[in-house]
Order: C-alpha cells, then structure tokens, then sequence
C-alpha cells in the first residue's frame, strides 16, 4: 500500500459520543455517526501520520483484525469518507487539520 | 429528528453526555424588549480565558451543540475570538442575536467559522411594531439587513418571532416575509418572568382567544404536532431534556439545567463542568424526576400531549407541580383540536 495521509475536512463539528464519531456539516446539517473502526481512524487524522501507520498501531491494535484485511478496510474507509467530504487525502503529509475542522476531545 | 440523530440522543442520554449547550455571553444588550427577562447591567462576565476554560472542558465532557446566546453576544468584544476557539474544539456552533451590529464583515466572518446557524429575532413585519417592543428605532431594518448579508452568503437563518399581545396578529406576515428571505421562522408564545423573579411582565402573554387562533391555524399544525403516546410511556418519560442532555451556561459562569429553569447548580468560577454536571445534588433531583413523579401532571387528561416545561414550573414555585402557562396552552390546544373535528 502506497502511503496515504489523511485529514479532517474544514467546515466539520465532530464529538465523540459513547464510542462513535459523531459529524455535522454546517452548511448542509449532514449528519455522520461513525462505528469504532472508523472513529479510530477519525481520531487518528492528523495528516502527519500515514495511513498504514494508522492500521499497524491503532486498527491492528485495538480491534481484532488481521493485518491485510485491516489494510484493505481501512483504505476503503478513507476513500469512503472522502468522497463525503470529511477527509481530505494525499500522497504526502499535510498541514495539520483545519482549525475549524473539529476534532474530538 | 431523524433516526439518526435520535440515535445520537439516546446515546447521550444513557451515557448521561451534556450534548446541548446553551451558553450566554453577555446579559449586556442593545435593545431593550419589553417582554425580556433579563438584567442587562454587567456583574462580571467570564473573562475571554474563562470563556475559553469552559469551553475545554465542555468540550472533554462531550458537548456537541453549543448555543451562544445574550444579551447581544455582538457586544462582546472577543466574540469571533470565542467563535474560532469553539469552533476549533469541534463544536457544532448556532448563534442567536438580533444582528443589529451585525454587517457584511461580521457575516463573512461567520460564515468562514463554519458556524452552523444563525437565529435572529424579529417581531413584526411592522417597523413601529417590531422598533415599538425592541425600544430601538430602526432595529427592524437593520435586522432585516442582517439578515441579507448573511443568506447572501449561504448560512443558514432562523427569524424567532415570539409572540405578544402586541404582535400577535402579525406572525403570518412575519412568515411572508422569512419565507421571501428563503429562511425558516418558529413561533413562540412564552414569555417568562424575570430573573428577579418580577412577573409584571407576564401580563404581555397573548390572550386565549389569539393563543386559540395559533393552535388553530392549519398552516402552522406540523409545528405543533405530537407524537402519540401511550400513558404508561408517558408516566416513565422525562420531562424534558433539561439537566440529562442539556444545560445552560450563564455569562457569570452559573450552570442552570436549562435557560428556562433558573435552578442554581454551581458555578464555574469556583468548579469544574463536570463536578457539577455529575454530582450537583440539584441535578441529580431534576434528572430523576420521571412524569409519575409530578402529582397533578400525572393525573391530567391533557398529561400525552402536553409541553409542560419543568422550568416555568420551577418559577411558579415548584418543579414537580404544574406550569400554569403551559395548562393554559393545554386547554386551548384541547379546545381548538374539539373545535376542528366538529368542523371536519
């Protein structure tokens, strides 16, 4: 897998609710209520930290998944949430997320 | 609500998360409404790192929804100071004022904090009507204009017009003109008393024949819609969402369940939000009282479709007895329901 590095969009409120990644939109009021795996990689969206480094030490590490299976999901999921607009994606590390971008406490 | 953000809800309601936030910056207005509760002189407000400290730690106890409110939160000098901060903690930030200062600058700037929402009052389609309740002439047309300057730039906008004995006639031209403006508009009837307890100005509350005439009008039934429900989930069902999802914050740093329900909870000044979400012992009273708890509520016929709100309640001296107003608001429903069926 080629690196990926990942950020939160702008324009984005998000709290962790329970185990869940809760997301709004503010100019449409999209709602986005993410499961734990997703939520793991929300909260590991900082742009800085590639996205196979994401799966080695927080998918692989805190769910029960096996690695090619966690690679494989997890570029799914990215790819999924960027075409919703909630991550935005690149070849190399970015800045960090926007400031007004949300990101759970 | 969607079924999704009512997951959401319920979520917050197990876990016993403060989701909703109403907190006001300021008391400090412009205007002078005749029918406001508050008093406007500045007894020491929260301090921008204050403001900024309960903000943290609304934010570590899972506050999503937060509402800014006054006062006239654009009296506060660092109120887009606060906005970004809250913004970049991840808020899902809405903002009620009357915009009166509120220009095409304050507007660009709001809309590229992301800010979801933006509630401005408006009373009438009247300027005398509208300048008459607000004591500020011109205020209708600079609110107007406000709110131009923010639908040009695609934010969302709610016009709140409550409802009076001086504009009680007025809100279908109230909904004309939102409706031309491509923003949506609630109607409210309460008017509450003041914080010092004054009830003077209740006597601004619309009649029962103008109430009769709302809960009539069949352009306006969706808003007033409610679920049927049964008794027995009735009896188990809390009030409302005051004190177990929500709270209010006030600009001295005072935690309230609600803004509607003045019961002192503790201060942020002297602790933390969690302390006093968790284990105020006033908190906890309001959070266990379920509706077979209030002794005439739970006995009324109008108990499934009554909007009883535990904080008027409170303010008429006990917050598990009734809420005179809202009986009021009961019986006319009632009335204008029976009256519908023998019309249909």
């Amino acid at each position: 897998m080629s690196d990926v590095y990942f950020t939160r969009a702008g324009q984005l409120a998000a709290r962790k609710v329970a185990d869940e990644v809760v997301i709004l939109r503010a100019h449409d009021s999209s709602l986005y209520v993410l499961n734990p795996v997703a939520s793991a990689l929300w909260e590991a969206a900082d742009g800085q930290t590639s996205l196979e480094a994401v799966v080695r030490d927080v998918i692989c590490h805190d769910f029960d998944v096996d690695p090619e299976t966690a690679r494989r999901d997890a570029s799914e999921l990215v790819v999924a949430l960027a075409a919703e607009g909630l991550l935005r994606t690149s070849g190399q590390p970015m800045a960090d997320a926007d400031p007004h971008g949300g990101r759970p406490a | 609500m969607s079924a999704l953000m009512q997951l959401v809800w319920d979520r917050a309601l197990e876990q016993r998360v403060p989701l909703s936030v109403q907190f006001d910056l300021t008391y400090r207005c412009n205007e002078r409404c005749v029918h406001c509760y508050l008093d406007h002189d500045d007894h020491g407000e929260l301090t921008t790192a204050e403001v900024k400290g309960v903000l943290d730690q609304l934010a570590s106890a899972g506050t999503l929804f937060l509402i800014f409110s006054g006062g006239e939160l654009l009296l506060r000098k660092d109120l887009f100071e606060i906005l970004g901060y809250a913004r970049a903690l991840g808020f899902d930030v809405k903002l009620k004022t009357n915009a009166i200062l509120l220009g095409e600058q304050e507007a660009d700037r709001i809309r590229d904090l992301g800010i979801r929402s933006v509630q401005v009052s408006i009373y009438s389609h009247r300027p005398d009507v509208h300048d008459g309740i607000t004591k500020v002439p011109g205020s209708l047309q600079r609110s107007l204009a406000a709110i131009r300057f923010l639908r040009a730039r695609g934010l969302h906008v709610l016009i709140a017009n409550v409802l009076m004995r001086q504009n009680a006639e007025d809100y279908p031209h109230v909904r004309t003109l939102a409706a031309e403006l491509g923003v949506e508009c609630t109607l409210d009837p309460t008017i509450t008393p003041k914080m010092d307890g004054d009830t003077s100005i209740l006597n601004l509350r619309i009649s029962e024949p103008q109430l009769l005439r709302v809960y009539t009008d069949k352009s306006l039934i969706a808003d007033f819609a409610n679920e049927p429900t049964t008794d027995d989930e009735m009896l188990d069902a809390r009030p409302c969402s005051a004190g177990h999802t929500a709270c209010y914050i006030s600009p001295y740093g005072d935690v309230f369940p609600c803004v509607q329900f003045p019961l002192p909870t503790g201060n942020l000044r002297g602790q933390r939000f969690g302390d006093v979400w968790h284990q105020s012992p006033q908190m906890n009273e309001v959070r266990e009282i379920r509706m077979r708890d209030l002794p005439t509520c739970s006995t009324c016929s109008f108990m499934t479709t009554c909007t009883r709100c535990p904080g008027l309640a409170y303010m008429e001296g006990n917050m598990k007895g009734p809420s005179s107003a809202d009986c009021e608001k009961s019986m006319v429903r009632a009335r204008g329901q029976a009256a519908g069926k023998d019309v249909a």
